[in-house]
């Protein structure tokens, strides 16, 4: 166990380095680059001594194997670079200010689906087909194929324009200075209440369905109907046998998505005008501004694997049935 | 087989689902045929009616009928969600269950290709492959199907962890069945259960994700419709033409919920014939 | 919004509802404008939809940052009401006869933000800092021709150029850096580590930086000892807000006093009497342009005939209603409709389709095939038509002249391309990469167009990429540029105009309005040829109705 553990992670090195060094390739070679973005405003004054001077500072004359080396050997001195950008911040700056307000959002919406999801899965695994069941399976699939930003805009013209009862957009109001902290709290969460809000029916979908069909599968299972045949209470059957193992795959969903919490979600960041991940990386993406692209690659791909072992050790610990073959080998 | 329809046809839902799905199949095909304006013709004396007598369903920005364009966008639509989460599911499928039955280092190298697609910034995989393709719906199904398997392999090799120790796998190693014959044969009819409901999801998933395409300039290029790209549209003119979102959100939404009952549907039929056939297998053994 | 400010905004607009009723009220229509109070105080809320990425206008491209940088920072010149170049912070300027010399004389006792005084060290300082081969500033080919500049005098310079360059004068509006604080920097190639770049911009500008919020909003207050007098509105806060449906939103609900609309919006969703009692709306030509551009090196387009044959098939009043909703105007060439370059004898090509097919004809395309396209060499008249993804005009415009393409037998394939592969692999590249093209140009006060229409200017990383190679227009193109007498430079231009517009290198289309709406609260505004802005430290909001009084 211990030594599968490390084996894997000193593996992740060079699976890092691998990931980095494909990535950092056909970044570079997709069409674009970022200095042409940024002489291109067609103004008609720019010039080729601009266009120059741009591509020496980012070292884009020099060949591709060369540009990997120098970005991986800052690096390892955990020197991200700075942006591209004519404000030539240094990359984690840059994510340090926005992966906040993006990881709060996306940890409230996880809370926040995983505290409905399974209620309502569970209860429509027992009472499949009854009323609950259908309503909610409708519910929940008009928050899926509802689009984000028709439903928001909805929302912000209810909310926002005719009611008056939440701000239509951004993190704060304009005095936020001046205003007591309870006050800010306050203003701060009415800013939130619409994206969460917009995030989560969308999201809700997929956890329910899954949490659903899970406890289907394990409900149909032999113990269980062995636990029925003990005498068991209706309730502890359910919540104590059944959930336990229905609960397995969905941790480990859970488990192997939190490298994700720390993309934003680009439309609602967008239609929102929160300044998140989402947004940045759309806008990096755009202009070309590989360093900060491969910096949040740096993280993002040491998160999932990090993650991926995690939830790969928990299961192989949790479920019995891959635990017994493990000793039997 | 025949238990199989038996289970299914008991399935009114399922079948509710089967029913819509097959005649928005037969909307989309006979499409030419039945839309009363042509799809692609602006007329900018018309811009933004509302529905009425005739345009039932209104029309677009550029005076083009809603409901022609919706019939021709079905096409692109439905083929865009079938076809590429048929794709997806099928690499999944093929992965996962390597990944699942093998293990060791099959496993592992299998895993890794998966972290790396999940980590890598799909725009630029969509724009190095798009721009060196020209987009057409073929190109786009193959993207979207080649970047969305991940999912599905690791529910399938989840599947697959599980079910590897259950008894009939056992017996059937123990007398000698071969590896393709155990995975397709016994152990991947249990597991399609979870890859069933993730497909369901995936078909209006690929369908949104192909408007999400077209706002990046990578999707179906103008004028064809698609239901995704009507939606796009008619963003800018939400307060005043609710006509452009509503109707093919609509759309949309009927075609995840009959995908989605279908689906369940089929999972539903499998699901108690093979659990009744495994009981025999096991029984015969002792 | 919180609810004290709220209350005070509904206080006011009901007022303003009750007013209106009794008709004799501040607030009705720009007319009495004039006659309020100049008042100081308040606050002006903007919306930008892009991101300001760098707070040194001189080293950004994009119109954000520039915006921002115009509200802190001065150039030497700026632009009037009628486009007509003013004094800024050089209060008078001489050219030589040959026009090879340029004496600017300085303002004295302007400051910058930190108090150190501005004087002639500083423009030659911004010369030096742009054409410094280590900063990345994108307006260096604007002093191609200076020789050298110098300081004659603590309040005079001398620009020496090294040949006539018309838009010499013009160029000296660009904004001016401070040498006490950016020297080091400059010389050391690392512009953009200083802090005036990110944290602690200091110019001679109307407004003084006080704090941004990366992705939020950038804060400027009023500068008391602005060289003009200190600007009425005391705040300006500039919120970034990514979508155009946001910003409408949020000035519909009062969250934004100042904003771009879309010509949907203006001409249909702002029509009720809350909106009008709230905001003004104004509507202006905008300096840019539309048009369709081909690649002159294909033999299909570089026969003349077939170009005019497009222009004849295009219906352009459809195009403008389709577009924008009738909100422009149509082009016939590259110069403002209004502008004095512009020639006004020249007359907008017809719609005539059957001419259009008269002319291909002529080029050699009279037969079609099966699905009704022409057909030359047995091939048929189909071509791509490339314009950038997130515009939604040009997508438009690309749909609308496929139709009427389509009427005449040619076929478009419409292909929508993200931006920077657009630029590079298409634009850029040399041979170019595309049949066509939809794009805009957005031209400046002064007209020359050298870098656009030159046949000179056709490498690799220069403008020309359609190719066009006309001797009578490179004749015409240098003669404008190395003249510096209007008088003269007209007659080059309208003759210019006669030029493109009988060649038809690309099919001007339209030149778009510009729709803004400004909260009715905000007083001073007089709207001209250079749009609104060119007096926007004028502008006041009565005592009465100040909105946001706090700070």
């Amino acid at each position: 166990m211990l030594a599968y553990a490390l084996r894997r992670l000193l593996l992740a090195i060079p699976l890092l380095i691998g990931i980095t060094f494909i990535s950092f390739v056909v970044i570079h070679l997709a069409p674009g680059d970022p200095v042409e973005v940024q002489t291109g405003d067609l103004s008609q004054q720019q010039s080729a001594k601009a266009y120059q001077a741009l591509r020496e500072m980012y070292e884009l004359d020099k060949p591709l194997h060369v540009q990997y080396w120098k970005w991986l050997s800052r690096l390892v001195r955990l020197d991200f670079g700075k942006s591209f950008a004519p404000h030539g911040r240094p990359v984690l700056t840059m994510i340090a200010e926005r992966l906040p307000i993006t990881l709060l959002l996306n940890v409230v919406e996880m809370l926040i689906i995983v505290a409905l999801a399974i209620p309502i899965g569970v209860l429509s695994a027992t009472r499949q087909y009854s009323t609950f069941d259908k309503v909610t399976t409708i519910f929940v699939f008009v928050g899926f194929a509802t689009p984000d930003f028709w439903l928001a805009l909805l929302l912000m013209i209810l909310f926002g324009v005719q009611l008056g009862w939440l701000p239509i957009s951004g993190l704060r109001s304009l005095n936020w200075e001046y205003l007591t902290f309870w006050q800010q709290q306050v203003d701060f969460l009415s800013h939130l209440a619409l994206p969460v809000l917009v995030a989560t029916f969308g999201g809700l979908a997929g956890f329910s369905r899954y949490m659903r069909q899970s406890m289907l599968e394990v409900v149909r299972q032999d113990y269980i109907q062995s636990a029925r045949a003990k005498g068991l209470a209706e309730r502890v059957v359910i919540g104590k046998h059944a959930l336990r193992n229905a609960l397995l795959p969905i941790v480990t969903i859970l488990g192997l998505s939190l490298p994700g919490l720390i993309g934003g979600s680009v439309i609602v960041e967008w239609i929102f005008a929160i300044p998140g991940m989402g947004q940045l990386m759309v806008q990096a993406a755009f202009e070309r501004d590989y360093p900060v692209l491969m910096g949040n690659l740096v993280i993002v791909s040491s998160l999932t694997l990090f993650a991926n072992l995690m939830a790969d050790l928990a299961y192989s610990l949790v479920d019995p049935r891959i635990r017994v073959s493990r000793r039997r080998r | 087989m025949r238990a199989f329809w038996r289970a299914f046809s008991r399935n009114r839902l399922a079948i509710v689902g089967g029913v819509i799905v097959t005649c928005l199949a037969l909307l989309a095909i006979m499409a030419p045929a039945i839309a009363p304006w042509d799809p692609n013709r602006p007329d900018v004396r018309k811009i933004l009616d509302p529905p009425s007598g005739r345009h039932l369903l209104g029309t677009d920005q550029l005076g083009r009928d809603v409901l022609s364009r919706m019939l021709f966008g079905a096409r692109v639509s439905l083929a865009v969600g079938f076809v590429s989460v048929g794709i997806a599911a099928t690499i999944g499928i093929l992965l996962g269950s390597a990944a699942g039955y093998h293990g060791g280092a099959v496993d592992a190298s299998i895993m890794r290709v998966v972290d790396l697609m999940l980590v890598f910034p799909r725009f630029f995989l969509l724009l190095a492959v798009l721009a060196f393709l020209k987009p057409s719906i073929w190109t786009i199904m193959a993207v979207i199907g080649l970047t969305g398997w991940m999912g599905v392999a690791r529910l399938v090799r989840a599947e697959f962890l599980a079910l590897k120790e259950r008894e009939f796998v056992v017996w059937s190693q123990s007398i000698g069945a071969s590896a393709s014959r155990i995975i397709w044969r016994h152990i991947l009819p249990n597991a399609m259960a979870p890859v069933l409901v993730a497909m369901t999801l995936g078909i209006p998933a690929a369908i949104l994700t192909e408007s999400g395409l077209s706002f990046l300039g990578l999707g179906v290029q103008p004028p064809h419709a698609t239901w995704g790209n009507i939606l796009n549209e008619g963003k800018d003119a939400i307060e005043l033409a609710w006509w452009l979102s509503v109707y093919p959100g609509l759309a949309i939404l009927v075609t995840v919920l009959s995908y989605n009952l279908l689906g369940e549907g089929i999972r539903d039929a499998l699901d108690p014939r093979l659990r009744q056939s495994a009981g025999r297998v096991v029984s015969r053994g002792r | 919004m919180p609810a004290p400010v709220r209350r005070l905004a509904a206080v006011a607009l009901a007022a303003a509802l009750l007013a209106g009723c009794r008709g004799d009220t501040p607030l009705a229509g720009e007319a009495k404008a004039g006659t309020a109070t100049p008042a100081y105080g308040d606050t002006m809320i903007e919306a930008s939809i892009g991101n300001v990425s760098s707070l040194i206008p001189n080293i950004t491209s994009d119109v954000s940052s520039r915006e921002v940088g115009d509200l802190m920072y001065n150039g030497l010149v700026t632009l009037g009401r009628d486009l007509e170049i003013v004094p800024e912070l050089a209060k008078s300027w001489q050219f030589s006869q040959d026009c090879l010399t340029l004496d600017l004389q300085l303002r004295e006792g302007v400051r910058w933000h930190d108090g150190k005084p501005f004087t002639a060290d500083d423009v030659v300082f911004t010369y030096d800092a742009m054409m410094h081969p280590k900063t990345p500033s994108s307006y260096k080919a604007d002093f191609d021709s200076v020789e050298r500049v110098e300081a004659t005098g603590p309040h005079s310079v001398r620009v020496t150029y090294k040949r006539p360059y018309a838009r010499a004068l013009l160029s000296w509006a660009m904004t001016m850096l401070p040498k006490h604080l950016l020297e080091s920097y400059v010389k050391d190639g690392k512009i953009r580590d200083a802090p005036q770049n990110w944290t602690a911009p200091v110019g001679t500008g109307p407004y003084r930086f006080q704090e941004m919020k990366s992705g939020e909003k950038v804060v400027v207050v009023a500068n008391p000892d602005y060289y003009k007098g200190r600007p009425h509105v005391s705040r300006i806060v500039y919120r970034i807000i990514p979508s155009q449906a946001t910003i409408f939103l949020e000035l519909k609900a009062g969250g934004v006093d100042v904003a771009s609309l879309t010509a949907l919006q203006y001409k249909r969703q702002t029509e009720y009497p809350a909106f009008e009692k709230a905001y003004r709306k104004y509507r202006y030509p905008s300096p840019g342009y539309t048009y369709f551009g081909f690649n002159l090196k294909d033999p299909r387009f570089a026969d003349r005939r077939v170009r005019q044959a497009f222009a004849h098939a295009i219906n352009r009043q459809e195009l403008l209603d389709g577009v924008v909703m009738g909100l422009g105007r149509e082009a016939t060439g590259p110069f403002r409709p209004g502008h004095w370059a512009n020639n006004p004898a020249i007359k907008g090509i017809s719609y005539d389709p059957k001419k259009a097919t008269a002319l291909l004809a002529e080029a050699g395309w009279t037969k079609r095939n099966a699905d009704g396209l022409l057909v030359k060499d047995g091939k048929p008249f189909v071509f791509e038509l490339l314009t950038n993804q997130g515009n939604d005009e040009r997508k438009k415009v690309a749909e609308i002249i496929q139709a009427s393409l389509r009427e005449i037998g040619v076929g478009v394939e419409i292909r929508i391309l993200e931006w920077a592969a657009l630029l590079k692999e298409h634009i850029r590249k040399r041979p170019v990469a595309f049949d066509s093209i939809i794009l805009g140009w957005s031209t400046a006060a002064d007209p020359d167009q050298f870098v656009v229409w030159h046949s000179s200017q056709q490498g690799p990383n220069e403008l020309n990429s359609i190719g066009y190679a006309s001797p009578e227009a490179d004749a015409l193109l240098e003669a404008g540029r190395t003249s510096c007498h209007q008088a003269e430079r007209v007659k080059f231009y309208h003759r210019l105009h006669q030029v493109l517009a009988d060649d038809q290198p690309v099919i001007f289309l339209y030149w778009r309005d510009a729709l803004p709406a400004i909260a009715t609260r905000i007083h001073g505004i007089h709207p001209g040829p250079a749009g609104l802005r060119w007096n926007f430290t004028d502008w006041f909001v009565p005592q009465h109705l100040h909105r946001y009084t706090a700070g």
